[in-house]
């Protein structure tokens, strides 16, 4: 481009600055616009100069951009190759379906559920606010969920976890549980727990034993099931994200987005197309081309979400995880998807036990509010919403421990938790009128964490 | 072990049910909605043949009559048990599939059956077995608020003289028997509140007429008057003492059964509409994709999940509240839930059809205009919306009658 033309460029954006901000392409500046857009940029020196300082500060590996900062990945151990890849890996599995309707956890689950629950209300909870100011999860909180053995929860016993069967029951009711506690705070625990999923569901003998003994060990891995991507109308179905073969492997180019622990991750499960079909590809941290980006968003800010830049990302034969056929991809969307239900159920029930005790106290007109039909009937609402999402979410969650075919109903449980669970959210803060704005209180967090469910893809999985 | 798939052992019943809505109901389905309080003459044949399933045990239970009874109650799987009120709803849910208007003229599978399995003494329940009860709560002057009816049963000897006007009773001409809810005395409010079995040709009870209906109008819709009629004392069903402490619990015990059953209504009702508009966005090209994000695929398309989103919640809500029932846990909050969920998206379901359809829809050329209709009634009557809301509301928020209003 010549300096003429990037002249011109730069004084069409003056008067059109549609693209960004948050302003549409049909925005112009008038004279009174550019001066005022001039006095801005004035005042904001004084900024450039205190983000000039910080530079200083930070190594060659950071630099900042509107985002926040840029890294590459993380250093990651060695992951040691070994194991047969024309081996299959070993399988959890179905649970068997004795035909009877019925709502109630096995022993285990409920076991699981207890440890989890109290692990919500006594750890998470009380660390939501600063790691939602922090945009990160505290170090302890994830190391003690490594105790409770929430990575390897997927994981078949055989391969070092606990997983006796498909486990895709229990995953939903951690998810549910934990996001009790927080959301955010739950993608970042349950991150890890999604790689070492996929890698159990899907992994040759080589993938696994190369893989999990890292998850299955003392020191496991931050890692990240990467299948969004930063696009209008995105459909999971048709990445942009390309895997290209060569003679010994692939090579990855695109932009995931919505990665959890994105800093910290050791290794990714990418979503990439391969000769036009989705697939999944594990790519270590370590890997050239890959750039991470930190990407703060309205809600779920504990768990770092981040974008993944894969620039000409060689990968070996080993990377390719699962079938080439789009099966796997879709039932990895599916699987994620399902966990992203539970989730919303948790959060949800956080809201009408933070609401429930909150209007039978505050008073107006001389009662309390929760004397009014029009209060009481939203908390009848949230109720009843609530536990349809939870059934709907169950029932999926039943079929895909049972082996049965669950496209059809966490569709459903998708679609309920995205809509009826945004609303749960916006209620939330409404019951409380000024003070759910306002961060004295968690629904406002609760609102921003609920409007992720429906839009985002991957992270976690049951 | 947590599983939401309905009962294997009840998939027999469930098909039994859909061939009998499919080749029994749906024929007959537009003519009796034309020819309003005409008896379907059908239904004579068919309640035989259902006799004669329940005869053989094939039925399991299934109408509005086995409610309520899982008294021999034995597990299917340790715990846990499937029974009459599971089998009913999902009977009830293939037969609305069907029409809901001829569902409800169903001989010996009224509303009224279902207080009676609800509350009846083992002597009662002898001794009505077989009988066709409409049930009679409404009245001109008293809806929602039941607690204030004011049809009065007046103890005389060994026996009860009721007066009043009923409205609203389903089945009101077809059935031989209504049950009454009438009060005692009515400075003592709900607690003196009973329900009474009133045989057709009792002296004093008079139809006077039928009504003409939005919907539902295979069924037929009665207002009887009451006037010193009198009825064996026992008769009346449940305890005749005005137990205050216990309030309206004996009467309102039904409403934890017949609220599932109504839910199942709405949910049969709303799956015809969808399993006929889903068939007919197809022969428009229109597919509706489970693994394609909503907002990619059509307006109506999305639409079309959404509804199918509403109705999964609804339909495992009922089951929720029938399988509670079942093993004998407390429903009432359950049940209110499926009915709010059920009468609302029973609404919605059935008006988004009618409006993806177009003309197509809207027409009397076919039946979603009259799912449409049959729909609106199962969002009021059991309880309307609101009063299902409210008791949601006051359950959740652990508020009494009084501060919640």
């Amino acid at each position: 481009m010549s300096l003429l033309d990037a002249a011109r460029t730069q004084a069409q954006q003056l008067f059109s600055p549609g693209g960004r901000d948050g302003l549409s392409s049909a925005e112009r500046r008038d004279p009174m616009g550019l001066l005022v857009y001039g006095l801005n940029r004035l005042a904001q020196t004084d900024l450039l100069d205190r983000v000039g300082l910080r530079k200083q500060t930070e190594d060659g590996v950071f630099k900042i951009t509107s985002a926040g900062f840029k890294t590459i990945g993380a250093t990651s151990r060695a992951f040691t190759r070994t194991g047969s890849s024309k081996k299959q890996g070993t399988r959890s599995a179905a649970t068997r379906a004795r035909g009877v309707f019925d709502l109630t956890p096995t022993d285990d689950e409920q076991m699981l559920v207890d440890v989890v629950t109290e692990f919500a209300e006594e750890v998470v909870r009380p660390a939501a606010t600063g790691a939602d100011d922090a945009c990160a999860a505290p170090a302890e909180l994830l190391a003690a969920t490594l105790e409770i053995g929430l990575p390897i929860l997927g994981v078949p016993e055989s391969l070092g976890g606990i997983a006796e069967e498909r486990t895709a029951m229990a995953g939903t009711l951690v998810h549910e549980a934990l996001a009790h506690g927080d959301m955010g705070l739950a993608v970042a625990a349950l991150a890890p727990g999604a790689v070492a999923t996929a890698l159990s569901l899907w992994g040759t003998e080589e993938q696994q034993q190369t893989y999990l003994p890292a998850f299955t060990g003392q020191s496991v891995p931050a890692a990240a099931l990467a299948l969004n991507e930063p696009t209008v109308l995105f459909d999971p179905a048709r990445p942009a994200t390309v895997a290209t073969r060569t003679d010994d492997g692939f090579v990855l180019d695109g932009v995931k987005s919505m990665v959890p622990r994105g800093p910290d991750a050791e290794l990714f499960v990418v979503g990439a197309s391969l000769d036009g079909v989705p697939a999944l590809f594990v790519v270590e941290s370590t890997t050239p081309g890959i750039v991470i980006e930190s990407e703060p968003s309205m809600g779920l800010r504990a768990a770092s979400l981040s974008r993944l830049r894969l620039d000409r990302v060689e990968v070996g034969e080993i990377a390719l995880l699962g079938r080439v056929d789009g099966s796997t991809h879709a039932e990895a969307v599916r699987l994620s998807r399902l966990a992203w239900c539970a989730l919303a159920v948790g959060t949800g029930q956080a809201v009408l036990d933070y609401v429930t005790p909150y209007v039978k106290e505050r008073e107006a007109f001389g009662e309390p509010i929760a004397h009014r039909q029009s209060v009481a009937f939203m908390v009848a609402n949230i109720a009843i919403e609530l536990q349809a999402m939870r059934l709907v979410t169950y029932k999926a969650a039943g079929r895909v421990a049972q082996g049965q075919d669950a496209g059809r109903e966490i569709a459903l449980a998708r679609q309920l938790c995205a809509t009826k669970g945004m609303q749960i959210g916006l209620d939330g803060v409404q019951l409380l009128g000024g003070h759910g704005f306002v961060k004295e209180h968690p629904v406002e967090r609760w609102y921003r964490d609920l409007r992720a469910i429906g839009l985002t893809e991957g992270g976690v999985m049951v | 072990m947590i599983n939401l798939e309905a009962p294997k052992k009840f998939q027999p019943l469930i098909g039994q049910a859909h061939q009998v809505a499919m080749n029994m109901l749906r024929p007959v389905s537009r003519k009796y909605d034309e020819a309003e309080h005409e008896y379907p003459k059908e239904l004579d044949m068919l309640a035989a043949m259902i006799d004669g399933l329940s005869d053989s045990g094939q039925s399991q239970g299934a109408g509005a009559s086995g409610v309520g009874t899982a008294s021999q109650a034995k597990a299917d799987d340790g715990s846990t048990r499937n029974g009459t009120n599971l089998a009913s709803v999902l009977s009830i849910m293939e037969m609305c599939w069907g029409d809901v208007g001829l569902l409800l003229s169903m001989p010996r599978q009224g509303l009224g059956n279902s207080a009676i399995s609800s509350v009846a003494n083992d002597e009662q329940l002898e001794r009505f077995e077989g009988v066709w009860a409409g049930m009679a709560i409404t009245e001109p002057e008293v809806g929602s608020d039941s607690a204030r009816i004011r049809t009065t049963a007046r103890q005389d000897g060994d026996e009860y003289v009721i007066n009043g006007e009923k409205i609203y009773v389903t089945s009101g001409d077809r059935a031989d028997h209504i049950v009454v809810w009438a009060t005692l005395d009515k400075e003592q409010g709900r607690a003196a509140i009973k329900s009474f079995v009133v045989p057709k040709g009792t002296p004093g009870m008079v139809v006077e007429r039928l009504e003409h209906k939005l919907g539902i109008r295979a069924s037929d819709t009665a207002a009887i008057t009451f006037t010193d009629c009198r009825v064996p004392a026992e008769n009346l069903l449940g305890s005749p003492d005005i137990d205050t402490k216990q309030g309206f619990a004996g009467a309102m015990a039904t409403f934890d059964n017949t609220r599932p059953l109504v839910a199942a209504m709405a949910v049969g009702c709303a799956r015809a509409s969808l399993d006929l508009t889903r068939d007919l966005l197809a022969e428009a090209g229109v597919k509706v994709d489970h693994d394609a994000p909503a907002l990619t695929q059509s307006a109506a398309a999305a639409r079309f999940l959404q509804m199918e989103a509403d109705w999964e919640g609804a339909y495992l809500l009922t089951l929720q509240a029938a399988w509670m029932a079942d093993n004998k846990e407390p429903n009432s909050l359950q049940a209110s839930m499926a009915k709010a969920k059920a009468g609302r998206v029973g609404s919605d379901i059935t008006l988004g059809c009618v409006e993806l359809c177009g003309s197509l829809g809207y027409s009397e050329h076919d039946l979603l205009e009259k799912w449409a209709r049959d729909s609106k009634i199962l969002d009021i009557f059991e309880g309307t919306q609101q009063i299902q809301q409210l008791i949601v509301a006051r359950r959740i928020l652990g508020l009494s009658s009084a501060e919640l209003k």
